[in-house]
């Protein structure tokens, strides 16, 4: 396939997917939707969080929390993000099949899809972090980030994201009737094996293998020490490891699910033409 | 240099493996989709595949368009392999499905249309040029701006139909193009189609029905198939002069007063017999080795003090053909093929 077929699957596909994801409302509603939510989100968070600490917001537990929670958003709305066009083209609008027949990508199509995903998530990721700032007196300091770490880490972590996005839509493809909640249940694991709200000791010794294989926990502890680096850095968590160790370890991992992602969906992709799941509906 | 098939199927063969309930300990069923199906489809037919529900065309279709690999057997589109070249095959073609409202509900027409047209590489300005003659020649020009949500299924099929002649396919699959359109919008689909055929000699059309009219009035050539089986491949005119040499009655009663299929065609000269109608209607069509053999029919029904309310002699229909090749209707297929499974 040529470099503008290529081109045009991902462009078209993220301009597919900003319609859809925008579209559904009025442009009002739809902006305040995009406030809203996030901030409910993240107080749910903070209440639970000051009933059960007594409302110590000054302990350097919150930052790490608020932060960790913050950036989680970005697991979700990528992973599903690009799963999730699967489940949607297939089953709501009945035109997986038609893509498919069409001379396009189709790996580069469902990520351009997971694009909205990440622009609406990076809207509830900046105004999550700066109600954290203004309300919730979350020690950001804007001249102390260390941008040089910060950039790479989180491009990096979006690429691992998008990959592993695909690794779900590749399962996608070859389900039935379960698939709605594969993303979610995905995501739900992931934010407790991460270290996204608590450090991985709180969980029992043999839980905490999982959360050592995933990348996003090495990706959160990046970001949480690129932002507020000697506050993120007393707790127990990965706290022995340099930034260029924590660094490394990322980028292995990254590359191996990435590696996976693109493994698994090719695999699942033929497994779905072999058994012709393309055009199945199980729902709607 | 010969000219590639549009269409060629070499022992083609598909078998779907259907995991059973467990608990029932019915592990694995396999179910033949098809079976060694040998077509070829010229370059500028417009080919059709006939059968009842659950026939094959689909799977046929679903593995020519490259969405399903076949278990056996290979097929090629435009000389290339469905399964080894598959990308060189997608920008030659295109497809629709009927009785389905598939589509972007969210964008508008012209957005789904241009959409799809830019997935081809068509250029933006061309694209708009192609999607406002082929919706005006569909009637739907009020409704370019329309939200595809807001259409009725039939106006949304159209759009569909649109969305498949927009990228002038070198191949088209129509799977049941009219399936769920009412006999006005069936008609205008069907008048869209030839048109367009007529347009390029080099389009070549491969179409799915089981409407009988459909492929008659539509197709150059017919393949006629039945439990994943091509039975009989030629055009409709020499489909129908098969059963030339025989004579097809059709009586109209309103009781049968006990007498059955089997008593017609246990009598002399009868070869085949099919008993349908509703409403207090019964209709009994019959096909004769001879014309003679009709007086043997109508002594028995005065015998039995049945009232004829009227006779007809038909010309053969591709009805007809279906059921000289199988021995019993579409519908009766259909049905008999539900009871089995």
């Amino acid at each position: 396939m040529n470099r503008s077929a290529l081109w045009r699957s991902f462009r078209l596909a993220t301009w597919l997917g900003w319609q859809i994801e925008s579209n559904w409302t009025d442009p009002f509603l739809f902006a305040i939707y995009s406030i809203i939510k996030p901030i409910t989100g993240a107080a749910i968070l903070v209440i639970m969080y000051g009933v059960i600490t007594q409302g110590r917001f000054e302990d350097p537990m919150f930052p790490y929390l608020y932060l960790g929670n913050a950036f989680y958003i970005y697991v979700g709305s990528i992973m599903t993000g690009v799963s999730w066009a699967v489940i949607d083209d297939r089953e709501h609008y009945r035109t997986l099949k038609y893509v498919y027949v069409a001379p396009i990508h189709i790996p580069l199509y469902l990520l351009g899809r997971g694009v909205a995903r990440f622009l609406t998530g990076s809207i509830a990721v900046v105004i999550t972090i700066a109600a954290g700032v203004l309300f919730l007196s979350v020690p950001l300091d804007f001249s102390a980030i260390q941008w040089g770490l910060f950039l790479p880490t989180l491009l990096f972590g979006v690429f691992m994201l998008t990959m592993m996005g695909l690794l779900l839509a590749g399962l996608t493809l070859i389900m039935a009737r379960h698939e709605f909640i594969i993303g979610e249940v995905t995501a739900s694991a992931l934010y407790i094996f991460s270290g996204a709200a608590f450090p991985l000791e709180v969980l029992p010794p043999w839980l905490r293998p999982i959360g050592f294989a995933m990348p996003t926990t090495y990706w959160l502890e990046l970001l949480r020490r690129s932002l507020v680096s000697d506050v993120a850095q007393a707790f127990p968590t990965l706290s022995i490891l340099s930034n260029a160790q924590l660094l490394s370890i990322l980028i292995g991992l990254g590359v191996l699910f990435a590696a996976l992602g693109a493994l698994i969906f090719w695999f699942c992709d033929r497994l779905a033409r072999e058994r012709g799941l393309i055009d199945i509906t199980t729902h709607y | 240099m010969s000219i590639p098939l549009a269409v060629e199927t070499h022992q083609l063969g598909r078998v779907y493996k259907i995991r059973g309930n467990r608990k029932e300990k019915v592990i694995r069923k396999e179910l033949v989709a098809l079976e060694n199906v040998n077509l070829e489809v010229q370059q500028g037919e417009l080919f059709g595949l006939l059968g009842p529900n659950g026939a094959g065309k689909t799977t046929l279709i679903k593995i020519l368009t490259t969405l399903l690999a076949p278990t056996s057997g290979w097929a090629r589109v435009a000389g290339y392999d469905v399964v080894t070249q598959a990308a060189k095959i997608r920008p030659l073609i295109n497809m629709v499905s009927g009785g389905e409202s598939s589509g972007y509900g969210l964008l508008t027409v012209r957005e789904n249309l241009w959409m799809f047209a830019q997935f081809y590489g068509i250029p933006s300005r061309e694209a708009n040029q192609r999607i406002e003659r082929l919706i005006e020649m569909v009637g739907m020009s009020d409704r370019l701006h329309t939200k595809s949500s807001d259409l009725s299924t039939g106006l949304r099929q159209k759009m569909n139909i649109v969305r498949g002649f927009l990228t002038d396919p070198r191949v088209l699959f129509l799977d049941e193009p009219t399936l769920g359109l009412d006999v006005g919008a069936s008609r205008d689909v069907r008048r869209f189609i030839r048109d367009w055929m007529k347009e390029d000699l080099t389009r070549t059309i491969v179409l799915t029905t089981h409407y009988m009219v459909e492929a008659d009035e539509l197709c150059d050539r017919v393949a006629i198939i039945n439990r994943g089986r091509v039975l009989a491949c030629d055009t409709p005119a020499a489909l129908k002069q098969r059963l030339q040499r025989e004579a097809h009655f059709e009586i109209e009663t309103g009781s049968l007063n006990g007498v059955n299929i089997s008593m017609v065609e246990s009598l002399p000269g009868v070869r085949k017999a099919v008993l349908s109608g509703a409403k207090g209607m019964v209709r009994l069509k019959f096909t004769l080795a001879e014309e003679a053999a009709l007086a043997n029919v109508i002594n028995l029904f005065t015998q039995q003090g049945v009232k004829i309310l009227r006779l007809t002699k038909q010309e053969p229909t591709l009805e007809d053909v279906f059921v000289d090749l199988v021995g019993r209707s579409m519908t009766e297929e259909e049905e008999g093929q539900n009871a089995e499974a």
